[in-house]
């Protein structure tokens, strides 16, 4: 019985016009199994998600579920058949209370008026079953986001769901939140429910997963069970290459100090700062979210207008209160989060590559559209983004593409300090092992890189130094030969 | 270096192709309404006369000089209602300045347009500086500015009798009536500005991100200040025509005048969203109400129905376009 197909997607075909989504696609999920789906931005994961969830139409293929044939055409008849999609961007309503959201549009009623004492009472019984200790009756808005997850995730439980689509629930909470929702998950588990899960974090797979599916360019490639699989073979799975090196790193004789920041503070997130970078080094900040990196950067950059401490760059000293003088002494910084603070998503590739550079290709209302395309394409072929043109609109590209049409837009200004806040943030592997190697070649070229991450990993293998954040203060600075996570954690904890 | 020169055309072609495309319901309306008044026979005698012609661009024009200022605050993302108003005060100041004080003509337009800035100026201000949202900063300027109209002439239009003064509204350079040569130098300046400057790319990235725009070291309040400055001079262009037009300043003109012009404006398929928006949809859209205005007068459709029927018409055009893009 264990072992029982819950849901199987036979030979699925989706085509977009000018795309073909998905090439036959067969996908098996068995009842209390956690199986992961993964694959590079691009690979087809959502799309076949959105097959699942009623949101598209496949061109060909069947579902069956619990060896029925089923037909979904839209997201009520998938909720019908027990499916549920967590969506990466929650979609609760802020300002309802958590049993609003929960039991939004099937309210129990008394007359015509919602009966609020049983839907408490109904949703208190679920909070209390998955040991969430918050109440019914707190207002969404209140809640962290790893508890909104939660909230979701009950949300879907509650129409008896049997199969459960997580897209990225790790992307953006804490790692004792993690744990907490893999308990959960586990208890879901338990009751036999089947969960597809979507990550691209591959240390979360040992974890948690039991099989893993990999899909590449909308094609399968091939299912495995994870305790008899490696990382280094379903990398090479997703990308469909040997991956000779993850990340190519050539430590190089760093030179002169070129920017040196002393008891910077913003008189909130950032208490005492004080750091250097030297030309052709790649300075890694590392530390945990809310650590003040992110603010930091900021101050230095111009963001914030009240800050105290003193920035020496190239031998001058320096008080930024707006990005534009920044920018002009030669500081770039491609922020955090490309959607809300980077990408002009509507607009094309090409706006986005040169919104920095006008200059270069306007004079007045002299506007060199050949000179505009030259650009453009110099830093598509420099970032190997792949895009169908340069009138291609920016939010229609994969996560890895849009970040390498950011990083390219910041290099288009000839920056001699690249900041970098979390680069490969929802980056698959291909293009995040292509933007590590991008980096190095920069540097050799005398660029010098400030790197803000969350991912170990990345920290330890990128950088000549280190500095390690928390509560606003820097708490020790390591040499790339001092670097492991344990003596990392140690300061970041401290 | 012949390679380039055919993507550059082809890009050209690609160009007015992607135009064609993404405006093509409101071409089709606009077409087969021309087309319709052209040989309905009720219309069809008086519409396709040059005079009638003229007098529909003459019309259209002021509306287009509003709607070529609201294209640009509503690709920022915000709106502007005080365009009316201005209509009303900068025209009863210029008309103040010849029938009272005797000022001679240029100076007095000047002066009125000048008076038009200083409201545009104020909503760039306010609205750049704080957070308070278009929407309310711009409906009260609207009610200040209709007061002050009425205040300054006590309620009744300023009459003005010289003749020179008509030139600028209802006068012709050549063949072509002096408001619609007016307008082509208008929409040039606006065009280039919003395509071919600097300053074109920053308001559209103003619009579509204001976050990334601080990110991308593009002075936010700056973009917002000249925009709604500049809406306020083509505010005050359209006082000072429509007052020549008059012969008199009123205190009642342009009433409603801010609606038009952003039905022109959406009609042309900008998003109210901001960040996108073109100023040849903008002229397709205040052509078709325009031209629908003035087909229901050759039709002796009474005015009251004639709301009705344009309130129609723009749902109709936007429903199309709407239909269109849900199907991409």
């Amino acid at each position: 019985m264990d072992n029982e197909v819950l849901l199987k997607m036979k030979n699925v075909h989706k085509q977009f016009p000018g795309v073909y989504a998905l090439k036959d696609i067969s996908f098996e999920l068995r009842r209390g199994e956690v199986h992961a789906l993964l694959g590079e931005n691009g690979a087809g994961k959502s799309t076949l998600i959105k097959v699942l969830g009623g949101i598209y139409a496949a061109n060909e293929g069947e579902i069956f579920i619990e060896g029925n044939k089923v037909n979904i055409q839209n997201v009520l008849q998938a909720q019908q058949n027990g499916i549920a999609i967590i969506h990466q961007e929650l979609v609760l309503v802020p300002y309802m209370s958590v049993a609003e959201n929960i039991y939004l549009g099937r309210e129990p009623m008394k007359g015509i008026i919602v009966n609020k004492d049983k839907m408490n009472n109904d949703a208190k019984k679920l909070l209390v079953d998955y040991n969430l200790d918050f109440e019914p009756t707190t207002l969404i808005k209140n809640l962290s986001i790893a508890q909104q997850q939660m909230v979701e995730i009950i949300k879907a439980i509650s129409f008896n769901s049997k199969i459960l689509v997580m897209d990225e629930p790790t992307s953006s909470i804490s790692d004792k939140e993690v744990d907490f929702l893999f308990s959960i998950m586990r208890t879901l588990q338990e009751k036999g429910v089947g969960i597809i899960y979507i990550s691209h974090k591959m240390s979360e797979l040992n974890e948690i997963c039991d099989r893993v599916t990999v899909l590449r360019d909308g094609e399968y490639v091939g299912t495995k069970v994870v305790s008899e699989t490696t990382k280094e073979e379903l990398i090479n799975m997703m990308v469909g290459r040997q991956l000779s090196k993850y990340y190519t790193r050539n430590y190089l004789e760093v030179g002169k100090t070129i920017l040196s920041c002393n008891h910077l503070c913003d008189n909130n997130m950032v208490k005492d700062v004080s750091f250097e970078v030297k030309e052709r080094e790649i300075v890694g900040f590392a530390g945990l979210v809310g650590a003040g990196r992110s603010e930091t950067v900021k101050c230095l950059f111009g963001l914030t207008k009240d800050y105290s401490g003193d920035i020496v760059f190239l031998g001058d000293k320096k008080h930024y209160i707006n990005a534009k003088q920044a920018l002009k002494d030669g500081i770039s910084l491609v922020p955090e989060d490309r959607k809300k603070e980077g990408l002009y998503l509507i607009q094309s590739v090409e706006y986005n590559t040169t919104i920095e550079v006008l200059s270069e290709f306007i004079k007045g209302i002299r506007l060199n559209k050949k000179k505009e395309g030259e650009i453009t394409q110099e830093y598509i072929d420099l970032m190997d983004t792949k895009t169908p043109s340069l009138r291609q609109t920016v939010g229609n590209l994969s996560g890895g593409n849009q970040q390498k049409v950011l990083i390219g837009r910041w290099l288009a200004t000839k920056p001699k300090l690249l900041i970098l806040d979390e680069p490969t943030r929802g980056v698959d592997v291909g293009a995040k092992a292509e933007i590590y190697s991008i980096m190095n070649e920069l540097v050799k070229e005398g660029l010098s890189i400030i790197m803000i991450s969350s991912e170990l990993p990345e920290i330890i293998n990128m950088s000549d130094r280190v500095y390690v954040f928390a509560h606003g203060y820097v708490k020790g600075c390591l040499n790339h030969t001092e670097l492991t996570q344990k003596n990392i954690m140690h300061l970041a904890a401290e | 270096m012949g390679k380039t020169n055919t993507i550059q055309s082809s890009k050209m072609k690609e160009g007015s192709y992607k135009f064609l495309k993404e405006n093509l319901g409101i071409i089709i309306a606009f077409v087969v309404l021309y087309v319709f008044l052209a040989v309905y026979p009720p219309t069809t005698r008086a519409f396709l006369t040059s005079r009638n012609m003229f007098n529909v661009l003459r019309q259209i024009s002021t509306n287009l000089y509003l709607a070529c200022g609201m294209t640009m605050v509503i690709i920022l993302g915000g709106i502007d209602l005080s365009v009316g108003s201005t209509i009303a005060l900068s025209g009863c100041v210029a008309a103040a300045g010849v029938a009272r004080y005797a000022l001679p003509i240029p100076v007095a337009i000047i002066l009125g347009l000048i008076v038009a800035i200083l409201i545009g100026v104020f909503n760039g201000t306010v609205i750049s500086k704080t957070t308070i949202p278009p929407f309310i900063v711009t409906l009260a300027t609207m009610n200040i500015a209709r007061g002050l109209a009425y205040v300054y002439t006590g309620g009744s239009p300023v009459r003005v009798v010289s003749k020179e003064w008509q030139f600028i509204g209802a006068g012709y350079i050549g063949p072509i009536p002096t408001p619609v040569v007016i307008l082509v130098f208008v929409l040039i300046v606006t065009a280039l500005l919003m395509n071919n400057t600097k300053f074109g790319r920053h308001m559209y990235a103003v619009g579509g991100n204001t976050q990334a725009a601080n990110f991308s070291g593009i002075s936010v309040s700056k973009i917002k200040f000249y925009v709604y400055a500049y809406t306020g001079l083509l505010s005050g262009l359209a006082g000072v025509v429509l007052a020549s037009r008059m012969y008199s300043g009123q205190p009642t003109a342009g009433t409603g005048a801010e609606m038009d012009a952003i039905a022109a404006v959406v009609v042309g398929g900008t998003s109210m969203s901001g960040g996108s928006g073109k100023i040849g949809g903008t002229i397709i859209g205040a052509l078709i109400i325009g031209f629908l205005n003035n087909g229901l007068n050759l039709m002796n459709v009474n005015s009251f129905w004639q709301y009705v029927v344009k309130g129609t018409v723009i749902l109709l055009a936007v429903f199309i376009d709407f239909l269109r893009n849900r199907n991409k």
